[in-house]
This record gives C-alpha cells, sequence and structure tokens, in this order.
C-alpha cells in the first residue's frame, strides 16, 4: 500500500495522489481477483480430480439413485464447473465495479 | 446493444419457428409416402442452403468483421456460437457410443470437455479480450516480444505452428464426418459428400470470415440440440414415463444394473463367451507354431481349392475357396500380425461385459489403480487442452466487453450442458433398451435397422450380429457394436419415424460443418494475419489483408477436403493427441503470460518447444500406430495422455529458462498491469 501522500496543494501533487490512489486501487482489484482465481481454481481442482480420486471409496454412496461417483463424473462435476463460472462472472462484474466507483 | 439482442432474439425465433414447421411438414411428407432417400435429400440440402444463405447475407471484406465479427456479439449468442464450435462431429456422434461402450471411464471425457472451460474462463479469455487484438499468436508475441525490434515474431511464428498442428488434425476429422454422414443419408459418393460439405462452409466463412460463422453457428446449434434432444426424450419416456432424459436415467441405472448382473452369469452367455475363448486359445496354439503353422495352413487352404474343383462344385464355390486364399497371410510375418489381432479381439468378446456404472473395475487393486490414473491423466489433457485450443480462445475477442466476454464462457457452458448433461442419459437408455428387448430376441425376427447398419461399411462394419452357439436366440456377447452407431441409430432403436432419422443426421452435419468452419478460420487467420501480415508484409493495405485471408482459407480448405478423402485412418485416431498437444505447447505460455511478469521472451520459447518435444516424444514412443509401444509407457499412461508429461515440463522449463535469463521489458510490464487492470 502506498503511504499517504502529503498534503501540499500544488497541481504537481494533486496529480501524483490521483496517480498513486488508482495504482493502489488498481493493486487492491487485482489482489482480490487473484484470491477469487485461486478459491475457484481450488474448487474446481476438488471436483475434477478430487472426487475422481476416490470414485471408489464414493460408489457406495448413493444420491437420488445414482450411485455419487457415477453422478458426479457425468453430471454433477459439469453443474459445478457451470456454477465457478457463473461466480467468477458475477463476483468480477462487483470487483469492477468497486474500482469505478472507488476515488 | 439491447436493441440489437432483441433484433437478434427475434430473428432467432423466427428462424427456429421456421425449423419447426419444415420438421412438421417432412413428418406430414413422410405418412403420406414419400420416399426415405428424399427426406435424407431434402435435409441435407435444405440446411446446406440455409448456412450459406446466412453466409450471403452477413459477407463482409471489413478486417475487424472478418476477423472478430466487430466485436459486438452479445455474451448469449457468442456462448452459443461457441457451444456450437466446441461440439464437433465427435462430440455428436462418438461420445454417447464411447460412454455405452467403456461406462464410467468414458465419463472422461464429459469431464474434461467441460471442466475445461474453467480454466478458459478464469485464466484466458477476460485477459485476451482487454487485449483486444485478432489472434493468439498475436497475443503471445505482444506480451513476450523478442526477435527483430522486439515485435516477436519467433514467439508469434511457434504459435502459428503449434495453432496449425493442432487446428489441422481437427478439421480433417470433421470433414471426414461430413463425407460419412453425408453419403450415408444420401446415398452420395463419399468424396461427393466431402465437397458438398465443404461448398456450403467455404460460401460461408469465404464471404463473412467471422461474423458470417458467428450468425451461422447459432443457428447451428439450435439444430444441433433438437436433433439431440428429440430422440433422447422419446427413448426415456418409454422406459422411464419422464421426458426429462438428464433426470429420468437415474431409475433406469438400477435396473440396468440388475439386467448386467443377470447377463454376467447367463448360462448361454457364458457359453457363447466360452466358444470366443476358444476361438483365442486356437490362434494362441498357431501363433506358438509359427513358422509351420502359417505353412501348414496355407496348404489346407490349398488343398481345399483343389477338393472344390475336383468335385465340379459351383463357379461361386471355387471364387469363395479362392477368395480364402487371398485372404490368407502373405508370410509369417504377417500371419503373426493378423493372428495376434484376431486373438485380442476374441479375448476381448470372450470377457462378461464390465458393469455401467461402477468406476475402475479391474481384477486387483494395481490393475484398478492404472485405470483411474489413467482416467486422471486423461482429464486433466483434456481441460488443459480445452483452454489452448486456438479456435475456441479466437472467440473471447468477438464480445463487446471484458465482463462479457465473461458471461460468453458461462453461456458456453450452459449450452453445451444442455447437450452433454443429456449424452450420458442416452448411452444408459440405450444400453437399457439393447439388453432388454434386443438380447433375448429371435434371430428370425431382428429388428430392421440392425441389418440396414451392418450393410453401411462392409469392411469394418458399425454393427455384426452372428448367431455363434447357434441357438437361434440373440445373446449379449454375439453382437458386437461399433460406438459411432449409436447417436446415428437412436431414432430407429426408439421406433421413429424415419423423419427424425434425417434430423439426426442434420444435427451430426451441423456439429461437424460448424466445428470445421472455426478451425479453417483459426487456420487462415493464423497464416494471413500472424504470417502474411505481422511477419511478410506489415505495410499491406487492409483490403489486400482479407483478400489474403480469404484466399488462404481457400487453399487450407482444399488442402484439408484432399486430406480427409483420403480416409486416413492415423489422422483419425490422432484426434485426441490434439489437446495433449495444444495443452503442452499453448496453455503454459498463455496463463504465465497473464499470471507471472516474471515470464520472458527466452523462457516462452524454451517452454513452448520443452512442451511440444516432450509430448511428441511420448506418443511417438508409446503409440502402436506411430510405431511406437505399449512398453515404452511411463507409470502405465496412454499416450493420448501425453500432455500429463508435456505441461509440466513446458511449465518447469518456462519458469526456469525465464529465471536465468534478464527480465522483460518495462513495456511489457506495462502490457501485463494494463491486461489485470479493470476495464
Amino acid at each position: 500500500m502506498p503511504p499517504e501522500a502529503p498534503a501540499i496543494p500544488t497541481d504537481d501533487a494533486a496529480a501524483l495522489r490521483q496517480r498513486r490512489a488508482l495504482l493502489a486501487a488498481r493493486y487492491r482489484h487485482w489482489r482480490r481477483t487473484r484470491r477469487l482465481t485461486v478459491a475457484l481454481l481450488a474448487v474446481w481442482f476438488a471436483t475434477s480430480f478430487g472426487t475422481v480420486f476416490f470414485a471408489r471409496e464414493l460408489a457406495a454412496l448413493s444420491l437420488f439413485g445414482w450411485p455419487l461417483s457415477f453422478y458426479l463424473a457425468a453430471q454433477g462435476a459439469s453443474l459445478i464447473y457451470l456454477a465457478i463460472l457463473g461466480v467468477y462472472a458475477w463476483r468480477m462484474r462487483r470487483l469492477d465495479r468497486d474500482f469505478r466507483d472507488s476515488p | 446493444m439491447s436493441a440489437f439482442f432483441r433484433k437478434l432474439s427475434r430473428y432467432y425465433l423466427w428462424y427456429s419457428a421456421c425449423f419447426a414447421a419444415f420438421l412438421i411438414a417432412l413428418a406430414m411428407l413422410e405418412k403420406e409416402g414419400m420416399p426415405r432417400v428424399w427426406i435424407g435429400y431434402l435435409f441435407m440440402f435444405a440446411t446446406i442452403v440455409l448456412y450459406a444463405a446466412i453466409g450471403v447475407i452477413n459477407r463482409t471484406s471489413n478486417v475487424t468483421e472478418y476477423y472478430v465479427a466487430g466485436r459486438r456479439v452479445p455474451a448469449m449468442f457468442n456462448g452459443m456460437a461457441t457451444a456450437a464450435d466446441w461440439i464437433s462431429a465427435a462430440s455428436f456422434i462418438s461420445l454417447a457410443g464411447g460412454l455405452y461402450l467403456h461406462g464410467f471411464d468414458g465419463l472422461a471425457y464429459i469431464m474434461g470437455w467441460t471442466g475445461g472451460y474453467c480454466l478458459v474462463a478464469l485464466l484466458i479469455a477476460p485477459y485476451l479480450r482487454k487485449f483486444a487484438q485478432y489472434t493468439i499468436p498475436d497475443f503471445l508475441a505482444a506480451r513476450y516480444g523478442g526477435g527483430a525490434g522486439g515485435r516477436g515474431a519467433p514467439v508469434r511464428l511457434m504459435a502459428v505452428g503449434a495453432t496449425i498442428t493442432v487446428s489441422f488434425t481437427y478439421v480433417v476429422a470433421q470433414i471426414y464426418a461430413v463425407g460419412l454422414i453425408a453419403s450415408r443419408f444420401t446415398g452420395v459418393d463419399f468424396s461427393v459428400g466431402i465437397f458438398l460439405g465443404l461448398a456450403s462452409i467455404l460460401v460461408c466463412s469465404f464471404l463473412g470470415g467471422m461474423r458470417a460463422i458467428t450468425w451461422t453457428q447459432v443457428a447451428q446449434y439450435i439444430i444441433i440440440l433438437v436433433a439431440f434432444l428429440i430422440p433422447t426424450m422419446w427413448l426415456s419416456v418409454k422406459h422411464a414415463d419422464n421426458p426429462l432424459p438428464q433426470v429420468a436415467y437415474g431409475s433406469v441405472l438400477p435396473k440396468l444394473a440388475q439386467r448386467e448382473a443377470q447377463l454376467e452369469r447367463d448360462p448361454k452367455e457364458l457359453e457363447v463367451r466360452a466358444i470366443f475363448r476358444q476361438r483365442a486359445e486356437v490362434y494362441a496354439a498357431r501363433l506358438k507354431a509359427l513358422p509351420g503353422s502359417w505353412q501348414a495352413g496355407k496348404q489346407e487352404v490349398q488343398r481345399d481349392i483343389d477338393a472344390v474343383k475336383q468335385r465340379n462344385a459351383s463357379l461361386f464355390e471355387i471364387r469363395s475357396a479362392e477368395r480364402v486364399l487371398i485372404a490368407y497371410p502373405k508370410s509369417a510375418e504377417e500371419a503373426a500380425r493378423v493372428w495376434t489381432d484376431l486373438r485380442n479381439a476374441n479375448l476381448a468378446r470372450a470377457q462378461a461385459p464390465e458393469p455401467h456404472a461402477t468406476p475402475f473395475p479391474g481384477e486387483d487393486r494395481a490393475q484398478s489403480d492404472i485405470r483411474r490414473n489413467n482416467f486422471l491423466a486423461l482429464v486433466f489433457c483434456l481441460m488443459l487442452g480445452t483452454a489452448a485450443l486456438p479456435h475456441i480462445l479466437m472467440r473471447s475477442y468477438t464480445t463487446p466487453s471484458v465482463h462479457e466476454s465473461r458471461v460468453s464462457v458461462f453461456w458456453t457452458l450452459f449450452f453445451i450442458l444442455l447437450i452433454y448433461l443429456t449424452i450420458p442419459a442416452l448411452a444408459v437408455l440405450v444400453k437399457y433398451d439393447i439388453y432388454t428387448s434386443l438380447v433375448g430376441s429371435d434371430f428370425a425376427h431382428l429388428p430392421t435397422w440392425i441389418s440396414y447398419w451392418a450393410n453401411v461399411d462392409k469392411v469394418n462394419p458399425l454393427i455384426s450380429i452372428a448367431d455363434i452357439n447357434g441357438d437361434g436366440i440373440l445373446q449379449l456377447a454375439e453382437i458386437a457394436i461399433d460406438g459411432d452407431v449409436l447417436v446415428l441409430a437412436t431414432p430407429e432403436i426408439g421406433g421413429l419415424p424415419y423423419v427424425i432419422s434425417g434430423l439426426v443426421a442434420a444435427g451430426g452435419l451441423a456439429a461437424a460443418l460448424s466445428t470445421a468452419d472455426g478451425l479453417l478460420l483459426a487456420i487462415s487467420n493464423a497464416l494471413s494475419h500472424d504470417v502474411y501480415y505481422k511477419v511478410v508484409d506489415p505495410a499491406a493495405s487492409t483490403q489486400k489483408r482479407v483478400t489474403i485471408s480469404k484466399l488462404l482459407l481457400l487453399a487450407v480448405a482444399f488442402i484439408a477436403a484432399y486430406a480427409a478423402s483420403q480416409k486416413p485412418a492415423d489422422i483419425l485416431s490422432l484426434v485426441g493427441a490434439a489437446f495433449s498437444l495444444a495443452a503442452s505447447t499453448l496453455f503454459p505460455a498463455l496463463a504465465l503470460g497473464v499470471f507471472w511478469k516474471r515470464a520472458n521472451h527466452a523462457g516462452a520459447m524454451a517452454g513452448m518447444a520443452a512442451g511440444f518435444i516432450t509430448c511428441v516424444y511420448y506418443m511417438l514412443h508409446t503409440n502402436p500406430i506411430l510405431g511406437g509401444s505399449a512398453a515404452g509407457q511411463w507409470f502405465n499412461i496412454a499416450p493420448i495422455s501425453a500432455g500429463i508429461f508435456g505441461v509440466p515440463a513446458g511449465i518447469a522449463v518456462l519458469v526456469g529458462v525465464s529465471l536465468l535469463t534478464p527480465a522483460p521489458t518495462r513495456r511489457t510490464i506495462g502490457l501485463v498491469d494494463h491486461l489485470r487492470a479493470p476495464e
């Protein structure tokens, strides 16, 4: 985070302050984007590889008549992927809006 | 923009209504007794003319329109077009058959081909849109620079090479499928079918580039969806009294498992399997006694001919005896190869069917682990490959904003899932239908679709049925079915009118054409924009650029069609490998280009080369078609998943070489900051 700019009422300082604020906002936005990306990638990874790795153990459980591991591989995982994409588009829109609203 | 969206929605609603009316009219004509072949013709020509007409309406020679459809395709329509771009002949025709044949293992394709979109959305698409140029090599060249004047020509040319290698294998398979479907449903020659399909592709992309392709693909998606859902819903109502197959097949699954268990220990089935095992043993014994057994077999065939000739048999009998001699292996080496194949084929048919929903069945834990690891590796390669396919990534340039590009990926997966969630259901429903109503029926009263599909391809029959144990009743082990026939024959299996069969063929054709359109454009753009404009003649006028692009498209299309008309078995079997290749070569450079500022020119070059070489080396080393052998496998991973080694190698080398060479210039850092910054 950049330090507070000193309050000298000149044009240069104002421009500098503005530029610093913009960079700080951009940095904040990128940090949040990265965090969201990592979190969603973790969900993606667990859905894709975790469920398959333990598929034999999960096969004993059942979900509305489907063996759980079969259902996850056939349809469940795909639906989770769709949810990941939905959350990403929605959250990123919020982040973009926050960035625009910040000074 | 919302007015544009409303206008588009109105157009496509009208189009859907007209299509429905066309279907109903054909169904009525069929009832009036119109011959089947005419229905096939009508479907084929009506759809091809439709695509060509959309191409003519959208003709353009404006650069932005031609390359990226003017960057104003609303997210939902872009998603629909990308979905059509994505759903290839393999997805439409072969995937359900693959699930039918391989059960749980086949689901790797479903997971891989949907999960890849998470990577597209999270790591690549929005940043490409922010970059706002025209092609994937554009992005890599700008990001990594280097070469004369820092314009990144070497990186660009490597990316062009990867784009062409990947897309060309893929497009040949699509054009091959076009020829196959057109020739089966209209009875025209295979090559004529190819050039008919080609004509519609060309009119469309030649005149209007990305703009015409986008609007054609939306129309094609609607046909693909209708063609896939109608027969599946029908089967679903038949077996589960529920018109939603995606939900209904849950109740069929336990019934299928029960039937599988029953068939596994059915005495008649055991009898047939024992006969196949016996046949395999005969071949094994002959293989052991080579080369003596080859000599003995040849003499025996010769003796048969003499015997037939001596007893003054009919000409037909003599001919068929001589044909046996012609088919007999010419040398002991050939005999070894042919008999090994026959032994393995018979052994495979001696196996009991695997339970459909059980993950990784195997004799012991180690066998089962190998199957699981291959499943994981394949999912990995398909996902990263999806996130590196140029013709899909290219579509993130066509949306109006970064936000819309994210939403567009969501819509893409949504529209893909409308089909993909149905595929596992279709496989289960057809399997249940075949296991219960076909198995156990009388040989004298087999349904007509079997003889029809058995005679389509005489050399490699799509379905072959023989009364092995001679009891006059059909056993499951007596059916050999090719996965490709499943979707195409579903309407007949379900007892639907022929007009639905024509619709399914039109759907398969739309799937193949839409993918071929996108791929051809990706290849010709790489050649015209990246090679010609950016490297050879940067001063070219916009008019000249578009003209060159159109000419190159024509040339590439004809080369691809020529390659497909040779029926290249080796290319077709390598399509799956295209994903591994794309993942190993392009994915590390694309993803790290945005997320790691330190990645530089030397690193990218070395990483792309290392990924490509590792991947190709593994394939050459382990794929029997390319002269390798299964004995060379690392960790028992199949050659199709070569990317599981190629991607880590690419990333490691990219990181290592980048760290050993100077950091990228300030201009590059500025570009990365720009990509990351919100609009």
